[in-house]
Parts: C-alpha cells; sequence; structure tokens
C-alpha cells in the first residue's frame, strides 16, 4: 500500500498541458473521437470523399455549435449533482423571442438578444428555486418547467414565427477564414466554461457541491446558491442556442428545440466525455469531445446514407458502451 | 483554553447528556472514553456545532460561545475528524483543504498560492508521501486523515476533535497518527481524542474523562490510571434489566461450524454453534462483528476455511443452507419501509419460493401487536418493525439466526419481547448468535460470549461474565 502510494512529485508551477491531463476522465472520449476520425477518413476515402475536406469539416463544427453550447450548460448543471431537461424547449421559446422581437429589422437585434438571454435566465432562476427551495428532484422540476413552457408555445404558435434581418444571420452562417462563427461561439461558450470551472470559485463550489453536498455545506459553501447559478449558467447557454438556431432558420420555430432533440442529446454528449450523472467528476474537456464525437459519427452514416433508425441504435450502443467502460475504469483504479 | 460547562442534550425526549463538565487546555491531549451510548460522539457534535445543547455553556478562552452551524464553530477554532472523512474524492488536495475558501486574485482562483499553502501545511506535518494536486480518492485513508488535519490547521484550528481516528487504520498506519498528534500538540493545540481502544489513550492522553450513561464520571492525570482502574470507571453498572432465563440443559448438537474462516476483514475464524444455545458476540465498533454474521450469512463470504453447512458464497446460498440475519440498519438493510407489514414478513418466503405459512400465524409468533398486515411497515414503532423483520425470518424456518444488534432503536417493551423470542426460538432447537454492543444484554442473553479484536477470535467467556472481563479481551491492553 505505501509502495504504490509513492506519487509522482509536484512540479512547480502550473503547465496548462498538466491542467488538461488531469482532466482523466475526459481521455477516453478523445481516443474513441481520434480512432472515430480514422474510421470516417477509411469510411469516405472508400467511398470516394474526402473526410478531412474543409466543406466537410465545416459541416461537422457548424452542425455541432448549437449542441455543443448546449451540452456546455448541461455539464455545469450535472457537475453540480442537478440536470435539466427543460433546455431543448427553451431553445425553442428563446428563439421565437428573438425573432419575433427583431421582426426582421436590424434596430430589434440589441433588444431581442438581451430579451431572450433574460428570458432563458428566468427560466433557469425557476428551475434551480424549485430544485433548491422546493426539493424537487431536478428530473421532476425541469420536465414539469418544459412543459409548461410546450404548453404556452403550443397556444401561441403553430408554426415558424418572426423573421431576423440579414444581418443577423451571419451568426449562423458567416465563417472567419475557414472556421464558422457559430464553432467560434461554441469555442468561446466552451472556454469561458472551463475557465470559470477550473479556475473560479463558483466553479470550484460546482464540484464540491455536486461531489458531496453536505460535505461542501460542512466547509461553509453555500449549496442551494451553487444549484442555483449553474441552472441559470445553463439556462443562458440554452438561450445562446436559441439565438443561434434563429439566426440560421431565419425565423423563430416552437419546434426547433425538440427536432433538434437538445435536451436528451446534451446529456448524451455530457455523459460520453466522462462526467458522472452523479456529479462532482469531470469536466467541459469531456464534453466538448463527446459533441464532436457524436457529429462525426452523424457526418460518417451521412456519408453512407444509413437510414435514421440504424443510426439511433447505433448511437443508443455506443452510448451504453461508453457508460460501461467508464464504469469499469472506475472499478479498476 | 476550552471550558464546556454543565452539558445536556435529548434527543426526542431520550436524555443522552446531562450536567457534563469537560476541560481542557492549550497543547494536551485529552481522551474522552466510555461506553457504547455513553454520549461521547454528542458531546463532541455539541462541540463542532452539529447539535445545540438543550443546557450548558462553553467557553473557549473565557468568551462563551454558541454554535449555531458547524461553520460557526470552525471559525471559533474547532475542528472535528469523523470517522467518516468528510473530503471530496475526486478533487485535489489543495482543493479540498481549501473548499469553500480558496484564495482568489484577480476574480480567479489563485491557484499556486492555495497550493503552496498546503504544500507547507503538510511539510509542516512532516507528510512527504504526496502532494497538494494528488487527488484525494487516491490517498490511503491514513493520509486523508492528515488531509483532513491541514485542513484544520488552514482554518487556525486550536482544538481538533478525533472521533475514533484508529478505526479505519492498519497497525503500522497508527504510529504515524500519534506522531501527528504529537506535532499538533507541540503547537499548543488542544486535541480531544476519542477512542475505545485503552493502549492508545494510555499511549496519548495526558488527562481523560470517562464518560457513563450521559454523565461525566470523572476526569483524571492519564498516569493516575491503569487499564484495569479506567475500566472499572467505564463499566461498573448493575444490570437492572430483567432477561429470560437460560436454557436449562446442555446444549445440543452443532448446527454450524467454522474453521479457519477468513476473508478481507476477518481472520482465521473458529466458531461452533450449536442448537438451543445463544452464543453473544462482542467488540469493539471495527472489530469484525458484523463482518462476521455477514460472512456466515453468505452476504459478505468467508473466502477461505471450512464450514459445515457449506460455506455460502451468496446470500440465497446462505438462506438455503437454513441460515438467516436480523441485520444491524433496519431502515437500510431490514425493511421496504414503503410497503406494507404483510410484503415484509413474505420477503424472503416468496424469494425463496418456500411454502408460505399464514401471514396472521406468522404475526402472532412474534407478538406484533395490533397486527395488521396490511399497514405500511414505516408506520410501525422500531420494535414493531423489528418483529415483523423477525417473522421474515420465521417464515422460512431456518436452523441458525443471526441477530446483529437487535434491540437498537427499540423501546423497553418490545426489547423484553425480542429478548424472549430469541430465547423461544433456541429453545424450540435453533442456533442464535447475537452481536451487541450493549453490554449488559450481551451478557444477560448469551450463554456465551464471543469476543472479537481486528478481525479475530480474542476469546471466549462463559455466561455472566463481568462487563470489565468483555471489555479487557475487547481491548486488549
Amino acid at each position: 500500500m505505501t509502495q504504490q502510494l509513492k506519487l509522482r512529485p509536484v512540479p512547480a508551477g502550473g503547465s496548462l498541458i498538466r491542467r488538461l491531463s488531469a482532466d482523466r476522465p475526459a481521455r477516453p472520449v478523445y481516443v474513441a473521437l481520434a480512432l472515430l476520425v480514422v474510421l470516417g477518413w477509411l469510411v469516405f476515402a472508400l467511398d470516394g470523399g474526402a473526410f478531412l475536406s474543409q466543406e466537410n469539416i465545416v459541416g461537422i463544427q457548424q452542425r455541432s455549435a448549437a449542441l455543443g453550447i448546449v451540452a456546455v450548460g448541461q455539464t455545469l448543471v450535472i457537475l453540480a449533482g442537478s440536470l435539466d431537461l427543460s433546455v431543448a424547449y427553451l431553445i425553442s421559446l428563446t428563439s421565437l423571442v428573438t425573432a419575433e422581437i427583431m421582426a426582421g429589422s436590424d434596430t430589434g437585434v440589441p433588444v431581442a438578444v438581451a430579451a431572450a438571454l433574460a428570458v432563458s435566465a428566468l427560466t433557469g432562476l425557476v428551475n434551480g428555486l424549485i430544485v433548491t427551495r422546493l426539493r424537487v428532484h431536478a428530473f421532476i422540476a425541469t420536465l414539469g418547467v418544459a412543459l409548461v413552457i410546450r404548453g404556452a408555445l403550443d397556444a401561441r404558435y403553430d408554426g415558424p414565427a418572426g423573421s431576423v434581418p440579414e444581418s443577423f444571420q451571419h451568426l449562423g452562417y458567416d465563417r472567419i477564414g475557414p472556421l464558422p462563427v457559430s464553432a467560434l461561439l461554441w469555442a468561446a461558450v466552451a472556454a469561458g466554461a472551463w475557465l470559470l470551472l477550473s479556475r473560479t470559485r463558483l466553479g470550484y463550489r460546482i464540484y464540491a457541491v455536486g461531489g458531496d453536498t453536505e460535505v461542501a455545506r460542512l466547509s461553509g459553501v453555500r449549496t442551494e446558491r451553487v444549484v442555483v447559478a449553474a441552472h441559470v449558467l445553463c439556462s443562458v447557454c440554452a438561450g445562446i442556442a436559441g439565438l443561434l438556431l434563429a439566426s440560421r432558420l431565419g425565423a423563430g420555430a416552437p419546434t426547433v428545440g425538440t427536432d433538434g432533440g437538445y435536451d436528451l442529446e446534451s446529456i448524451a454528449a455530457v455523459v460520453l466525455g466522462g462526467t458522472a450523472l452523479a456529479g462532482g467528476r469531470g469536466g467541459v474537456a469531456g464534453t466538448v469531445g463527446g459533441v464532436l464525437l457524436l457529429a462525426v459519427l452523424d457526418s460518417i452514416f451521412n456519408q453512407l446514407e444509413v437510414n435514421s433508425f440504424a443510426k439511433d441504435v447505433v448511437r443508443g450502443v455506443i452510448l451504453v458502451a461508453a457508460l460501461a467502460i467508464y464504469a469499469r475504469r472506475r472499478r479498476t483504479r | 483554553m476550552l471550558r464546556m460547562t454543565g452539558i445536556g442534550k435529548s434527543f426526542l425526549g431520550v436524555r443522552v447528556l446531562g450536567g457534563v463538565d469537560l476541560e481542557v487546555s492549550a497543547g494536551e491531549v485529552h481522551a474522552v472514553v466510555g461506553e457504547n451510548g455513553a454520549g461521547k460522539s454528542t458531546l463532541m457534535k455539541i462541540l463542532a456545532g452539529v447539535h445545540a445543547p438543550d443546557e450548558g455553556t462553553i467557553e473557549i478562552d473565557g468568551r462563551s460561545v454558541t454554535f449555531g452551524h458547524p461553520v460557526e464553530a470552525q471559525r471559533a477554532g474547532v475542528a472535528i475528524i469523523y470517522q467518516e472523512l468528510t473530503l471530496l474524492p475526486e478533487r485535489t488536495v489543495a482543493e479540498n483543504v481549501f473548499l469553500g475558501r480558496e484564495p482568489v486574485r484577480r476574480g480567479m482562483v489563485d491557484r499556486a498560492a492555495m497550493e503552496s499553502a498546503t504544500g507547507e501545511l503538510l511539510k509542516s506535518l512532516g507528510e512527504e508521501s504526496f502532494g497538494p494536486r494528488d487527488l484525494v480518492r487516491r490517498l490511503s485513508v491514513a493520509r486523508q486523515q492528515v488531509v483532513e488535519i491541514a485542513k484544520a490547521l488552514s482554518l487556525n484550528a486550536r482544538i481538533v476533535v478525533m472521533d475514533e481516528p484508529t478505526a479505519p487504520l492498519a497497525d503500522h498506519e497508527v504510529e504515524l497518527l500519534y506522531t501527528l498528534v504529537r506535532r499538533l500538540t507541540a503547537r499548543g493545540i488542544a486535541v480531544l481524542y476519542v477512542s475505545h481502544r485503552l493502549r492508545e489513550i494510555f499511549d496519548l492522553a495526558d488527562r481523560i474523562t470517562v464518560l457513563k450513561d450521559g454523565a461525566r464520571v470523572t476526569t483524571a492525570e492519564a498516569s493516575s490510571l491503569d487499564t484495569a482502574a479506567l475500566v472499572r470507571l467505564m463499566v461498573g453498572r448493575e444490570l437492572d434489566s430483567y432477561y429470560p432465563p437460560r436454557a436449562a440443559g446442555p446444549p445440543g448438537e452443532v448446527i454450524l461450524s467454522v474453521r479457519g474462516g477468513g476473508n478481507t476483514r476477518l481472520h482465521g475464524i473458529d466458531l461452533d454453534l450449536r442448537a438451543g444455545e445463544i452464543v453473544g458476540v462482542a467488540g469493539l465498533q471495527g472489530s469484525g462483528r458484523t463482518e462476521l454474521a455477514k460472512a456466515l450469512f453468505g452476504a459478505e463470504p468467508f473466502t477461505t476455511g471450512e464450514m459445515t453447512p457449506r460455506r455460502p458464497r451468496s446470500v440465497r446460498e446462505g438462506i438455503a443452507a437454513g441460515i438467516g440475519l436480523v441485520t444491524e440498519d433496519r431502515k437500510a438493510e431490514g425493511i421496504l419501509p414503503n410497503q406494507r407489514v404483510r410484503d415484509n414478513a413474505l420477503l424472503v418466503a416468496r424469494a425463496t419460493g418456500a411454502p408460505r405459512n399464514g401471514i396472521e400465524r406468522l404475526l402472532e409468533r412474534v407478538r406484533l401487536s395490533p397486527p395488521r398486515p396490511a399497514q405500511e411497515i414505516r408506520l410501525l414503532s422500531g420494535g414493531n418493525q423489528q418483529k415483523v423483520v423477525l417473522a421474515k425470518w420465521m417464515s422460512v424456518a431456518p436452523r441458525v439466526l443471526l441477530f446483529d444488534e437487535p434491540t437498537r432503536g427499540v423501546d423497553v417493551g418490545a426489547k423484553a419481547a425480542i429478548h424472549d423470542l430469541m430465547r423461544e426460538l433456541a429453545r424450540d432447537g435453533m442456533a442464535v448468535l447475537m452481536i451487541s454492543s450493549e453490554l449488559p444484554e450481551l451478557i444477560g442473553m448469551s450463554d456465551r460470549i464471543v469476543v472479537l479484536r481486528e478481525g479475530r477470535v480474542a476469546g471466549e467467556l462463559p455466561a455472566g461474565s463481568s462487563e470489565e472481563a468483555v471489555m479487557r479481551l475487547a481491548a486488549a491492553s
């Protein structure tokens, strides 16, 4: 026992690489991603296409961006030991808020963006307060909020509504060099969340509360505030995704969130990235890997023209296999 | 430095502490000893702000303090190190030490400052085998304790409470803890040391406070006492309740026998259980009592040794071999709280496909009153719940029944009923094994007492042995 526990000496000064490699849970997802990229390259080569073509890479990035942003938010709540099932409907809601307020005019853009973010922050606040104050399990609390939003949407809309001006559509379609603006937005959100988790008190406390609420409480952490803050941030991420999708569609749509399956898919991406569903372990790096993994998989499926039922079967198998592998790794270490 | 005066506390109308005084000086190791249930843990939790006392005052450095929350006690310089460590396994040592108080520079957590401060603390504790960036999960329990102590020091704790700190430690790790305790006292920190293990107490303590039944017996210089005197102070109580008469004749045939039984927690266990006999099992916390019952039952099986009937490798095999276990933690392991009495009582019979005796007869047999099979079991008193657990086993008529703390959380009346039932079962030819940390109960009920220590059988005592004899064997100083 004592021999094994002779641990490596602590080097002076922290390097970024060390920090990233210390984020161990993320490693398998990148290994899997690398394998999948090789597989994709082979498939495309045999099929007469180029997997690593700029067009395809941009496509992957673009498809990933909205899911990626939502999944980053989902990572925060899951790390805090909670969960958010309301993101899909919230995305639909914010896309409509955005498009209706803009109503095709450039002057409405700032107000619309602010309103969409405010609506999502408010939703997050409600989610967080229901979970902490009313002590309703996050699963039910956010499902309930999701149903409330759905009801409100169904009552008012039966199809796309509002419209966004051309200036706002740059967000969804433009590129800076080879990089789509939407991918940069995703990268910025992910970097922000990474910084939050690894460098701020709130981030530390998210890990603490998700790891063991009682330990956090006994160390003087105001655990309820942390959970509420995580929910607000998660919903704001969903709001940003809603803005992005409104920009792509040119309008708001009551089904844009649910059609994308952003609720369950974001949770799938988070756990694929090695974040524990129970909270307290994992991080944004893994989630980004999880999202990319799903996107690469999609692009391979598209190239092979696999039908959507088979796609779902394969994705389901991969998800379960990934969790089994994580569970095994934890047992053996 | 610390003065607690006239501390009293009741839980649900049961007085667990009354008029307890405790004084501790800087740089002292002050041991708090007493039997299970003497009130040690409650007293320490009051000091740490976990419980509020009903009466009495706490002074630190002559100033009166009241703690509404553990964090307030921390700020006043009291740190408590529980048996169950309060660390986050997935975070690093430094992150744990500074949890809730991370140093911040320009809005960002100052990792460098945090890690170097943690490194300093570890160095001052003489700990070089791990560093501030190691994950707590990868450290042994002994090293996790060091992390807890480093955390206490970073809070400028001046009073450190250690609750049974050696219980989870291996022998060679105990020495490290001693060194650590001495380093703390050398800095003028007062250490309150709660332990059952008399040898440690005499090794470490300057003064000893003895609690019994929620009251202070005495506080004495450790040098003025020896083991025998201390044990006398801790126990020395009259048998105050009634126990059913022991079996008249000699016990019957051997029903269950183990030779050299062992697994990760138990070593070289030899044990015979005979028909008609109640065998008591005594031992300190962590001595392997519950593990023994679980091994015999097949829940955490023996991996070595011989056993008749065949060594069960699973609970199903245990039950098939005619062995039943009434578990220690009734809520978590004994009952399904939201289900009805009937479903609880028939659980084992249904699971094993044994023929079901009539539920009414079964409940009558265990004297459940009122016998309402349709009631949810969570609505019953602890005593009645335990009777249903008994019924659960009687429905499959086991030949060996193991009881782990059968009367914990049970009122006096139900306790006597359970004792009577146990004796009745033995008289009908069952072999009964009973684990209890309540020595009067153990002595009052058992036909002989097997004492465990550190996973081994330390010895066996005849019926009617004294509490002192049991304690001496269990603590073995």
